[in-house]
């Protein structure tokens, strides 16, 4: 009787968890009257709107997950190093993107980076894309710096690099073959959750104006009426891998999805 | 670059030659700084600067007298409400099944269960979420289906429709109750099983315990969480967007009009707009900050 109660909660919570994706599962079958097909998915997959924006999107997550963690790892190396006063800083900055809405920045962005600007971003498509890229980067620096930081909290990064340099290590070699190498599993973890972040990002990329996946998914959901259901299981089972990928290498430590807040 | 380059190699190696602190140092995070300028202060500063300004510059409080009209304010109220209700609603909900899942006894295999969907949730939101409610709840989804072939009870002629107030309160709970989860059990598991044992040898009960231990130890983490709830739900775009279109007069999906194409007719009106919204989850977060500061301390 002592149990009656966390089952009935679990079970209420299960079945509220569970139905949307079931039903969806469900409704993204019915394209076919009268019977089950995945015809559906054989119109997502076979719209080259679809190709086309996934792997633009694609692309993109992975310019930011490079450019990203080229830009996070030497600084919170550097500052767990060298700097440590800054850290309140440093880590305040890299928690704005959570406290700032995306659609204010973006409204930023749109204003300073214009055609008329002193760093007109906005005025080729390449430097949209870069623009854009940059905004995902903001996007992801609350996880990715948190991740990347409590790797680097993980390994005595001082022995490491005093080692290094007895044995004549210059910084590059420092940074790419010693402490890279030791912050890979933090660094895949933050790869894989900035993917599922981005990789559907509406927001920011509507309003830059970009062909990528998120405003594909918004015009499906506009125009059909079973395709976008069979999105949305695609994009369901895209974010469970990241994440599952994420769960295998944390084992039991606490996630990188949890440790930004 | 390559000169800067050479300097910040050239650092690291001071200390041991017994040399102060090299000067040089700051070279290492100044990328990083000029990232955050470009991206992240600039953009904002500009949107608040703006919204002291007329169309020629000149400084003016009219913009933010402009944003107590009708329309703006209903736009606002309506976003906290929904931001309010999915909050509150998550947090208690989320309070529950954390419970139920680290403390209720249940078998070992849920609690990993819970944690591993509470990490995935709260990813699964934006357009693809909306999807999924008009597919579970929309005027030809299964649910609404089942209920009227099964209980020939008719969801839609009740009042209920999944585009509306309600309908997307729902939607929202379905990132904002994992997501509590995910932020409250590691404070769950800081209670510590003594403080439990010493209230039963004191004669205390389950009651006693939650009112007088746990309940004074949790509340900032409980009240904290919450205020990130509600700054999540009020800075989305997508979801509304893809769940009832302009349906519901969101401040957010307002903006995104207003980026779009000027539907104010007032380009520094928007910047008004922005820097309410800028106030509302800096003040929410800021109480976040100040009161998880204090929950860990609490724990410590």
């Amino acid at each position: 009787m002592k149990k009656f109660l966390p089952w009935l909660i679990m079970a209420i919570c299960t079945i509220y968890f569970v139905v949307p994706l079931a039903c969806t599962f469900e409704f993204s079958l019915r394209l076919k009257r009268g019977q089950y097909s995945f015809a559906a998915y054989a119109n997502v997959f076979g719209d080259s709107r679809f190709q086309e924006t996934f792997l633009y999107s694609t692309e993109l997550a992975i310019a930011t997950i490079v450019f990203g963690t080229l830009l996070v790892v030497p600084t919170a190396y550097w500052i767990r190093l060298r700097l440590p006063s800054l850290r309140p800083v440093v880590e305040f900055i890299t928690l704005m993107p959570l406290v700032i809405p995306a659609i204010i920045l973006v409204f930023g962005y749109v204003r300073i980076y214009n055609s008329s600007s002193l760093l007109p971003l906005t005025s080729a498509s390449w430097s949209t894309d870069v623009l854009l890229g940059c905004s995902y980067i903001t996007l992801a620096l609350p996880y990715m710096y948190r991740a990347i930081d409590t790797g680097l909290q993980s390994i005595d990064i001082r022995t490491l690099t005093e080692a290094a340099e007895s044995l004549g290590a210059r910084w590059p070699s420092i940074l790419f073959g010693v402490i890279l190498p030791n912050l890979r599993v933090a660094i895949v973890s933050s790869a894989f959750l900035t993917f599922a972040t981005v990789i559907g990002e509406f927001t920011m990329a509507s309003l830059l104006d970009r062909p990528a996946f998120g405003p594909y998914l918004q015009l499906i959901g506009a125009n059909r009426a079973y395709e976008p259901s069979a999105l949305a299981v695609i994009t369901f089972l895209i974010t469970w891998g990241c994440m599952g990928v994420i769960q295998l290498l944390g084992r039991g430590r606490r996630g990188v999805a949890a440790s930004a807040y | 670059m390559a000169q800067s380059s050479l300097e910040t190699a050239a650092a690291p190696r001071r200390p041991a030659t017994g040399v102060a602190p090299a000067s040089w140092a700051w070279l290492g995070v100044a990328p990083f700084f000029l990232f955050a300028v470009l991206f992240l202060m600039l953009p904002t500063l500009h949107l608040v600067i703006g919204a002291f300004e007329d169309a020629d510059g000149n400084f003016t409080f009219n913009n933010i007298v402009n944003l107590f009209t009708p329309q703006i304010m209903s736009s606002f109220w309506v976003t906290i409400e929904i931001s309010m209700l999915s909050a509150v609603g998550g947090a208690v909900i989320g309070f529950l099944l954390a419970y139920a899942g680290v403390m209720g006894g249940l078998p070992r295999w849920v609690r990993p269960v819970l944690m591993t969907f509470s990490g995935v949730a709260p990813n699964f939101a934006g357009l693809p979420l909306a999807f999924a409610f008009l597919a579970t709840l929309g005027r030809t989804g299964l649910v609404t289906a089942l209920l009227f072939n099964v209980f020939g009870f008719k969801l839609y002629d009740h009042g209920f429709n999944v585009t509306s107030f309600w309908g997307l309160v729902l939607a929202y709970l379905y990132f904002q109750i994992p997501l509590m989860v995910l932020i409250l059990v590691p404070a769950l598991d800081g209670l510590k099983r003594e403080w439990r044992e010493a209230s039963d040898i004191l004669g205390g009960n389950a009651w006693h315990f939650w009112r007088h231990v746990a309940i004074p130890i949790l509340w900032p983490s409980l009240v904290g969480t919450t205020l990130l709830l509600f700054a999540n739900a009020f800075g989305a775009v997508a979801t509304a967007y893809g769940l009832t279109g302009s349906g519901i007069n969101l401040v957010t999906i307002m903006l995104f009009a207003q980026i779009r194409g000027d539907v104010l007719h007032d380009q520094n009106l928007g910047y008004a707009l922005s820097l309410g919204m800028v106030v509302v989850t800096v003040l929410s977060n800021t109480a976040y900050i100040v009161l998880r500061a204090r929950s860990r301390q609490g724990l410590r």
